[in-house]
């Protein structure tokens, strides 16, 4: 029998892994220390446990301890990355290129510059699998452009960016290169020198660490990569970012991207043989389904669907015992659907009908079945509610009829 | 955001989900909303010419779970009412019964419209029926 509610929305936030727990501990009671306290052995043990995790972050994704800068999450490494180098190299330039899918903490950065008056940005479309196209981004840059920011991996479809060619058209332009890391890190490889990365950000929440941590990778040699701290203070992280370490939630990120470092290969390939089997067993049994994003281009534990003549609230509400997401307007604050389903010239009705299930770490085989079990029966249900079903299977064809809106 | 216990109720047992067969007599369907919007409601009337009484009713929504509970509630509300009565509901008692939040009236006023839309279309089938038997009757 499962345990019930089944979490299968890993893409939102993980838990955090009982190993990492064990590692965080101490620092909050007897190591409580303050990193910055240089001339007692409770500052150097602070100090000690964030060299160590500096490493660990450094190592999973193939940099050096010094360019890993600690901040409270990757809203804040987005942040600091885009406009700390819209603001360093503002002599420079002006112009971002980025595109349509990225998250909204990248998206709002390049809003608020493009307001403020001290950015210009270009937001490249993406293909029908939510892929952004190499030529374009080389097509966009401009003499003017001082950063490319481009997801390694989209949190809602999953679909990976082909980031090391992205990568290879910014060094060859002459242009920062900053990544939003956060659903790619530890779940796939990623590595700032393969890569081509010159900034990139991740988050300990999304890797079985604690929640209010993260890291932003900023490059130190070819080229060496220079921001203007959007935080003002003791001057923390080579003056990158001020404010007093979470020594605690530090050393769990630390040891979150150990663990991912040892056991990603497999986990990668268990969580692709369960997404792979949820979505057989959905559409073995349902007719109407589309897969949203990229076939196989996509993280191992992401599967995003929708679900014809269903909306997806009403099906998130009919499998109350399963935790997942859905890209309706009905879920967000907007009343908007999803943009990034939106983005990849899906019609709004499937938009509203989009599921995201996130398998992660503590997933098992038995919950994917129930869960399929649970998805179809509901699905099934709703569908007889439908009008827009028993529509299409009275042969109607739904763009043909004239929708009262008033 | 939690719902309110009668929306779950509605969700879970709707009632009077279905359609009535095509085309019977005495029957008005009012289809409101777009899939495009996230809400479509068809709503059905079964309505007495004789006396104007709506005798049943039912919907098919496609929608959140407060539009369904939203059309499912008012299947129950309008059945035994007057045309002119089942007119004037607005949507403000639909709210206030399920306990519906602030980001969900919509589903409540797309109910009400789908109440109206379905006696004006039962009012013009009545007319193009009369219509159709005074022209049998000047053929005669």
């Amino acid at each position: 029998m499962v345990k019930l509610p089944i979490y299968m929305d890993n893409h939102a936030t993980t838990p955090v892994d009982p190993r990492v727990v064990v590692a965080m501990l101490p620092y909050f009671t007897e190591k409580f220390g303050n990193a910055a306290s240089r001339n007692h052995s409770f500052g150097w043990e602070a100090e000690e446990a964030v060299d160590k995790a500096r490493n660990q972050i450094a190592t999973l994704i193939n940099a050096k301890p010094k360019e890993i800068i600690f901040t409270s999450g990757a809203t804040e490494s987005d942040n600091l990355a885009i406009k700390g180098v819209l603001e360093f190299y503002k002599d420079k330039g002006n112009h971002i290129v980025t595109c349509v899918t990225e998250h909204k903490a990248v998206l709002d950065s390049c809003r608020a510059l493009e307001r403020a008056g001290r950015a210009t940005v270009t937001y490249l479309p993406v293909d029908r699998y939510g892929m952004v196209n190499p030529d374009d981004v080389r097509r966009a840059i401009t003499d003017k452009t001082v950063l490319i920011t481009i997801m390694y991996a989209n949190n809602e479809i999953g679909t990976i960016h082909p980031i090391a060619e992205i990568g290879r058209i910014a060094k060859e332009k002459g242009v920062i290169f900053h990544c939003d890391a956060v659903q790619a890190v530890g779940k796939i490889p990623v590595d700032v020198e393969r890569d081509g990365i010159d900034l990139l950000s991740l988050s300990a929440h999304k890797i079985y660490g604690p929640k209010g941590v993260g890291a932003l990778y900023v490059r130190s040699k070819g080229p060496r990569v220079r921001i203007t701290a959007q935080m003002d203070g003791g001057g923390h992280e080579r003056g990158m970012r001020s404010g007093t370490l979470n020594v605690a939630g530090i050393v769990g990120l630390g040891k979150a991207c150990e663990i991912a470092r040892a056991e990603m290969r497999d986990e990668a390939v268990r969580l692709t043989q369960l997404r792979n089997k949820l979505q057989a067993g959905i559409f073995e049994r349902l007719d109407d389904v589309f897969l949203n994003g990229h076939p196989t281009e996509r993280l191992p534990g992401n599967l995003n669907l929708s679900f014809a003549y269903v909306e997806g609230e009403s099906l998130l509400m009919g499998i109350s015992d399963v935790a997942v997401s859905s890209g309706s307007a009905c879920t967000s604050a907007t009343l908007e659907p999803s943009y990034v389903i939106r983005a990849l010239g899906t019609d709004d009705e499937l938009a509203h009908s989009s599921i995201r299930f996130g398998l992660g770490r503590f997933n098992s085989e038995e919950e994917v079945d129930y869960v399929t079990d649970r998805v179809c029966s509901e699905v099934k249900r709703l569908r007889d509610m439908s009008p827009l079903y028993e529509m299409a299977k009275e042969g109607i064809d739904l763009k043909s009829v004239n929708w009262k809106t008033d | 955001m939690a719902y309110s216990s009668k929306v779950i109720d509605h969700y879970t047992n709707p009632r009077n989900v279905g359609s009535f067969p095509k085309n019977e007599a005495n029957v008005g369907t009012g289809v409101v909303g777009a899939p495009e919007c996230g809400d479509v409601m068809k709503l059905q009337l079964k309505i007495n010419p004789e006396n104007g009484i709506i005798e049943d009713a039912r919907f098919k929504t496609f929608g959140c779970g407060s539009a369904i509970a939203s059309s499912s509630y008012v299947t129950e509300l309008v059945k035994g009412k007057r045309i002119e009565e089942a007119i004037a509901i607005k949507n403000t008692s639909i709210v206030k019964e399920l306990n519906l939040p602030p980001v969900k009236i919509h589903c409540s006023v797309l109910a009400e419209d789908a109440i109206k839309a379905a006696i004006a279309d039962w009012r013009k089938r009545r007319e193009q029926a009369s219509a159709v038997v005074e022209k049998k009757a000047e053929e005669a």
